[in-house]
């Protein structure tokens, strides 16, 4: 039940980011959540896309993406609920690699994107835990 | 009062340089041919026999040897003499693909500290000096050479080997060490240290330093003096022909006296192979005259230079060269390092990257440095940062392995290192240093 993400290399300097968000945006693609991560030479863009093969379309000539999947969870906007989640992965032990969350889709929700090693284990984990994971279509359907 | 090591054969008339010359080469071709197979193939080839070479002016009928045979006689082919005569061997930096091991009896390893003597007491240097030697000391040639010169010259020895400058400094300052050997660029930075301790250039007591094993400028050499209070010598070798030693450079700092007693020098055209007249630049080419161990003829430096044989003010009379005024090969001298293109190819294939890369050469304050651009495939690209640092992390690695020294790797998107005419434009080099 993973949600796809796309990840995009981006050299580390001036209009990278520019270059690659407006090919995305030339091909019609709306962005749904992102989140950057950079180092002194170079960066990764990481994105929930409308339509991933057209992002991949539009971005793969310039330079490298990559699908993963990441574990996308819809929650309550409101304190307390992205530290219930953690707790639970944390409790099995489930190493997060990154996170990024963001809001305002569907009024009082919040939706948080997470980056684990093994994504079946996470989602039992969650699962067992009465916290349902996100799909590509949930994403779609939420979101729209 | 100009001071020499050996004044006999460094003041010789050319008459008499050009009598031992000749004395010495008809052995040598004879002793080459007697005892390096590898050579005497050559010269069969060639259809050049000893008793054909009865002068130095004979030596254009010998065939060359280039890096290519040495790495195709690698290990022992062109080694001159039994095992059991051999007391040392040294190695040029790092390489598994273009690694030159050389062998020293103890007869090449005197005329060798003789060289390193010569060039010592041409510093202005003798037994009451303090000689501090921070050449890298093991397989480089440039500790020990200078370090056997500075023991025949009498000099207390600082046998310190590069690195620690703390330390560097601390026994410079309490020892009072009068000469210092080093790379240029590592001469500078001690000149920066000191400063940046609150030393002033006359709190020292150097006077002079030979500093040789990579290029370096005019205006580096006055940073230098300036910076330690001292005259800056430059001093040329390489691990083919001995080491550091081959030629050095006198007061009148107008280029190096090539030891001719030892090492007949040549200027040829890289292209034709054509030997040509004094004066005009070309490859040199060196041919040893009395070594037993290692004993090349006709080596191919690459190194582009000129040789003259106007009168010097020293008194010396042995022909000068030029610092190397360029290369007639691609490699690079980075931090005293020989680094070939070909041979950060070769790790980049290894490690599974593609062979479109770029490599930036710099001098910042002094120092080089070393920069290697690589396209990321589309394989090893992570979403992880740790992942794709740790990419950069193991190319820096190997690339150490394979150089003796690690480059700073840059990760780039894929196609985008510049291409020129289709060819991607591979070394980038911003020193200004010919």
């Amino acid at each position: 039940m993973a949600v796809t993400q796309l990840s995009v290399f981006l050299e580390n300097r001036p209009g990278m980011l520019d270059k690659t968000v407006a090919a995305i945006t030339a091909a019609g693609i709306n962005i749904r959540a992102l989140s950057l991560a950079d180092t002194k030479d170079f960066g990764i863009l990481r994105m929930i896309v409308s339509d991933i093969e057209k992002t991949k379309a539009a971005v793969s000539g310039d330079t490298v993406i990559k699908e993963t999947h990441v574990i996308a969870i819809g929650m309550d906007d409101k304190s307390g609920a992205l530290n219930n989640i953690l707790r639970i992965l944390s409790a099995d032990g489930i190493n997060i690699e990154y996170v990024y969350a963001f809001t305002g889709a569907v009024r009082g929700k919040a939706y948080v994107v997470l980056r684990v090693d093994d994504v079946g284990h996470a989602e039992k984990t969650l699962s067992a835990n009465g916290i349902e994971t996100l799909s590509d279509c949930d994403i779609k359907e939420f979101l729209e | 009062m100009e001071k020499y090591y050996q004044p006999e054969i460094e003041t010789a008339s050319y008459e008499e340089i050009r009598r031992i010359q000749n004395e010495k080469i008809v052995k040598q071709v004879r002793y080459v041919y007697d005892n390096v197979p590898y050579y005497r193939n050559l010269m069969d080839k060639k259809g050049v026999k000893p008793d054909d070479i009865k002068s130095v002016d004979d030596i254009k009928k010998l065939p060359f040897l280039s890096k290519d045979d040495l790495r195709e006689a690698y290990p022992y082919g062109l080694l001159g003499t039994d095992l059991k005569n051999v007391v040392r061997i040294h190695s040029t930096s790092g390489t598994t693909g273009k690694r030159v091991v050389a062998f020293y009896t103890q007869h090449d390893i005197d005329l060798w500290e003789d060289c390193c003597a010569r060039a010592i007491v041409a510093a202005g240097g003798s037994d009451e000096d303090v000689c501090q030697v921070c050449y890298g000391y093991g397989l480089f040639t440039g500790g020990s050479g200078l370090h056997g010169g500075s023991h025949k010259v009498g000099c207390m020895t600082l046998p310190m080997s590069s690195g620690n400058t703390d330390r560097q400094i601390q026994f410079m300052m309490d020892l009072g060490s009068t000469i210092l050997c080093c790379t240029p660029s590592y001469a500078a930075y001690i000149g920066e240290s000191l400063a940046e301790k609150g030393y002033k250039p006359e709190d020292n007591k150097l006077k002079a330093g030979i500093f040789g094993a990579e290029p370096w400028t005019e205006e580096m050499r006055q940073g230098i003096e300036k910076s330690l209070g001292i005259k800056a010598y430059d001093i040329y070798g390489l691990t083919e022909t001995s080491g550091p030693g081959v030629a050095f450079e006198c007061s009148e700092q107008t280029g190096m006296h090539i030891n001719e007693d030892h090492f007949y020098a040549e200027i040829i055209d890289p292209e034709t192979g054509e030997v040509l007249p004094e004066g005009s630049k070309g490859e040199l080419v060196f041919t040893s005259l009395d070594k037993e161990g290692f004993p090349l003829l006709r080596y191919r430096t690459k190194d582009i230079c000129i040789l003259s044989r106007k009168k010097c003010s020293c008194g010396r009379t042995h022909i000068k060269m030029t610092k190397p005024l360029g290369r007639s090969d691609d490699m690079m001298i980075i931090r005293g390092v020989n680094v070939f293109p070909s041979q950060i190819e070769t790790v980049l294939l290894k490690e599974g990257f593609p062979p479109n890369y770029q490599i930036v050469v710099d001098r910042v304050n002094n120092n080089d440095t070393f920069d290697i651009y690589v396209e990321c495939p589309p394989e090893l690209f992570s979403d992880k940062v740790a992942e794709m640092q740790n990419h950069e992390k193991n190319l820096n690695a190997a690339m150490r392995s394979m150089l003796g020294i690690g480059p700073k790797i840059h990760l780039v998107a894929p196609k985008s290192i510049e291409r020129s005419e289709g060819k991607a434009v591979r070394v980038i080099d911003k020193r200004k240093l010919h």
